[in-house]
């Protein structure tokens, strides 16, 4: 009994400090935010440095692994919040929209040598139609409904492609082109940033970052501007919503679109990359680990979704000793965060309100069904 | 392609009669799940998965490795459908108990049991794939492969079908499928715990002020949803005579789909489903290439969600008579 209030009282303290901290944040002048926001970037270029690396990762090449998985589980992550975590839409089929980015970067660039900047503007409109030709049909389709279709779509995308012989078959596409230099001898503690070769991987990480950055600048926009707006009050009421006059169809559409073209611009940058793909590169099991990452760092909220991609894609890469086990243990922790934590690692503030009402936006599941005993907290609570 | 279409016309239909079968049994338990919680049961699929491992169980420790006839057939047989009813029972209950009831009770979202569904479907894939298989059924380093069942009878022709045999093992599969329906039938429709799961589907609020005690009843029906899963598993190990950890995947996607093509909620639906599915699936085979048969499985499930999401028979057991 003592235990538990304790631990609550430090929970209740922690949330305390970090609403502190988001306060001072919100109040915060520009200039001041400039700067922080400078750090984070100069801090994530320098991440990929060997003193670093020897402790986040002692068996493996961390460059390598900050761009896939991490660095890609993180990009994606922010695709996948647009859709789940803003709209509120359950999409389990996301890697459907990274494939395609991924096959129009090995197809436009084996067959036709395309440039990959070309590629990379082709790829997201392609990319952005693709969500919406997926999303016309299906987003009238709510909850559970929504979940499974998307599903079914993404493995579609999957086995037609290993099915289709023309764009490789099982065996996939090599020989992808890696992106062209933009210097060959520019270099930056070192490194040739713009030289991307086989080798070293830092090139393609800092393009991520750029990717990252700009991705991460437009959502923040839209979050805050009449858009993000339509989102939230989709995710917590679409009736509502379209009641009050919000073309809920439209903006659906448009996350579903937003979501995929970013999926898409990771599939492209990760093929031009890897040199060569194939099907069994899209798994469902990638979905359902980018959807976890973005439920475990707090569904709706960027830093939360960041740091919970990077802790899922990270954790298995530092305890390889674990190597068979990590999934067994991934499996487990998920159950166990949806319930002790399920409004994920750092929630927003506007989102652990929300949890605290009861549904998280979601539609309750426990609500039809109330035991005996909580049937008089029930009544009472309406 | 249309002659093909005429001379496989009667093997695909057995075929996709048995597989239907097997869909219908697995979508019992995603339906009645459904009907009660409102609730897509995500890990089921995994309850096949361990049901087919508890068929298997049988015939492993008795080491049996050569045709049977007779009563010992028909006792292995047996004892295969209930092992993996237990198998698969236990672990429906143990998954209500760990990943949903804890959810349950505080009103969490459907995300948040969706999340938890996933994660525990790969819990236990990998439990398996790691400690069971190579553990219990002494394959180690060998958890993710393929594991194969001795031929447990002959696969002679029982009668025929336009010139097509039908083989003694579809039969079973068939016969001990419908055998199944009619006893959960009369079970739903007959009895005091069907009439609480009928009860609890309508109304929860009313079922609970008429005294009927809902958590019980959520047991329940996972215990017959998991069972029913175990059934199939069992039947699918006689018939096919092969399973692996990730079998569950594949077929809890195609159960769902009879499950939702049948009208989701509705347990005759579940039947209905399962069959179309299992026959469609397997006439599109023939004209388009077996390698498709997924994706028109998938095509069917998103055709239905989009044109007629209650399903062919639409009622569910929310408004089933009491």
């Amino acid at each position: 009994m003592n235990k538990k209030t304790s631990s609550a009282g430090f929970r209740h303290q922690l949330g305390h400090f970090g609403d502190v901290v988001h306060d001072r944040w919100l109040r915060a002048p520009g200039w001041q935010r400039w700067i922080v926001y400078l750090l984070l970037i100069v801090c994530a270029l320098l991440l990929p440095s060997e003193s670093i690396g020897s402790f986040m990762s002692p068996d493996t090449d961390w460059a390598t692994i900050l761009f896939f998985p991490i660095g890609t589980y993180v990009v994606l992550a922010i695709g996948l919040n647009v859709v789940v975590g803003q709209a509120g839409l359950l999409d389990l089929g996301f890697v459907a929209f990274y494939a395609v980015g991924g096959y129009a970067m090995a197809l436009l660039g084996t067959r036709m040598g395309w440039d990959f900047w070309v590629i990379l503007v082709v790829g997201i409109g392609i990319c952005a139609l693709s969500g919406i030709t997926l999303g016309a049909p299906t987003l009238r389709l709510r909850g559970d409904y929504l979940a499974i279709v998307t599903l079914g779509f993404g493995e579609i995308i999957r086995i037609t492609a290993r099915n289709t012989d023309s764009i490789g078959g099982p065996t996939g596409i090599s020989g992808i082109p890696h992106p062209p230099n933009l210097s060959e001898d520019f270099e930056l503690f070192g490194v040739k940033v713009f030289k991307y070769g086989v080798l070293d991987p830092r090139p393609y990480y800092y393009l991520l970052v750029a990717l990252a950055v700009i991705v991460i600048i437009l959502v923040k926009r839209w979050e805050k501007s009449r858009v993000g707006r339509a989102w939230a009050a989709i995710r917590e009421d679409e009736d509502a919503a379209e009641v009050m006059g919000v073309p809920t169809f439209r903006f659906k559409m448009l996350a579903f679109a937003i979501g995929a073209s970013i999926g898409g611009a990771m599939g492209v940058l990760w093929a031009a990359k890897s040199v060569s793909l194939n099907p069994n590169d899209f798994q469902f099991l990638l979905s359902a680990t980018i959807l976890a990452a973005v439920v475990m760092g707090g569904s709706g909220n960027l830093p939360g979704v960041m740091l919970g991609a990077f802790v899922v894609a990270w954790l298995p890469e530092r305890f390889r000793e674990l190597k068979d086990y990590r999934m067994l243990i991934f499996g487990a922790v998920l159950v166990a965060l949806m319930i002790f934590r399920p409004e994920g690692l750092l929630p927003s503030r506007q989102r652990k309100a929300e949890f605290k009402e009861g549904s998280g936006g979601m539609g309750t599941l426990g609500a039809e069904v109330p035991g005996p005993e909580s049937h008089g907290e029930e009544v009472a609570s309406r | 392609m249309f002659s093909d279409f005429i001379n496989q016309f009667w093997p695909a239909s057995i075929d996709g009669l048995a597989f239907g079968s097997i869909y219908a049994l697995i979508a019992l338990g995603y339906t009645m799940v459904y009907g009660v919680l409102r609730l897509i049961n995500f890990a089921h699929s995994e309850v096949f998965m361990i049901g087919t491992f508890g068929a298997m169980f049988v015939p492993f420790t008795l080491g049996i490795d050569s045709t049977l006839t007779g009563i010992a057939l028909v006792g292995v047989i047996l004892a295969m459908i209930v092992a993996g009813m237990l198998a698969s029972a236990g672990t429906a209950i143990a998954l209500e108990q760990v990943a949903y009831k804890p959810l349950r009770k505080r009103g969490a979202s459907r995300l948040a049991a969706l999340i938890s569904a996933i994660g525990a479907s790969i819990f236990l894939q990998e439990l398996f794939a790691l400690v069971v298989i190579p553990g219990v059924f002494d394959r180690p380093e060998r958890g993710r492969i393929q594991m194969g069942l001795p031929r447990l009878m002959e696969r002679s022709e029982l009668f025929s079908i336009a010139g097509h045999p039908v083989r003694v093992d579809q039969v079973v599969v068939i016969v001990a499928a419908i055998g199944m329906m009619i006893a959960l039938d009369a079970l739903v429709n007959r009895t005091k715990i069907g009439r609480g799961i009928r009860a609890t589907a309508q109304n929860p609020e009313a079922a609970t002020l008429m005294g009927v005690d809902i958590n019980n009843i959520v047991r329940m029906t996972f215990l017959i949803g998991g069972a029913m899963a175990g059934v199939a598993g069992a039947l699918y190990l006689i018939s096919y005579e092969n399973t692996n950890y990730y079998i569950g995947f594949l077929f809890g996607i195609k159960a769902f789909t009879a499950a939702v093509l049948g009208g989701i909620g509705n347990l005759r639906g579940a039947l209905v489903g399962g069959v179309v599915l299992g026959l469609v699936e397997n006439y599109g085979a023939i004209l388009v290439g077996s390698d498709w048969k997924h994706v028109i499985s998938f095509t069917i499930l998103i055709l239905v969600l989009m044109f007629r999401p209650t399903g062919i028979l639409g009622e569910s057991l929310q408004q089933a008579r009491a």
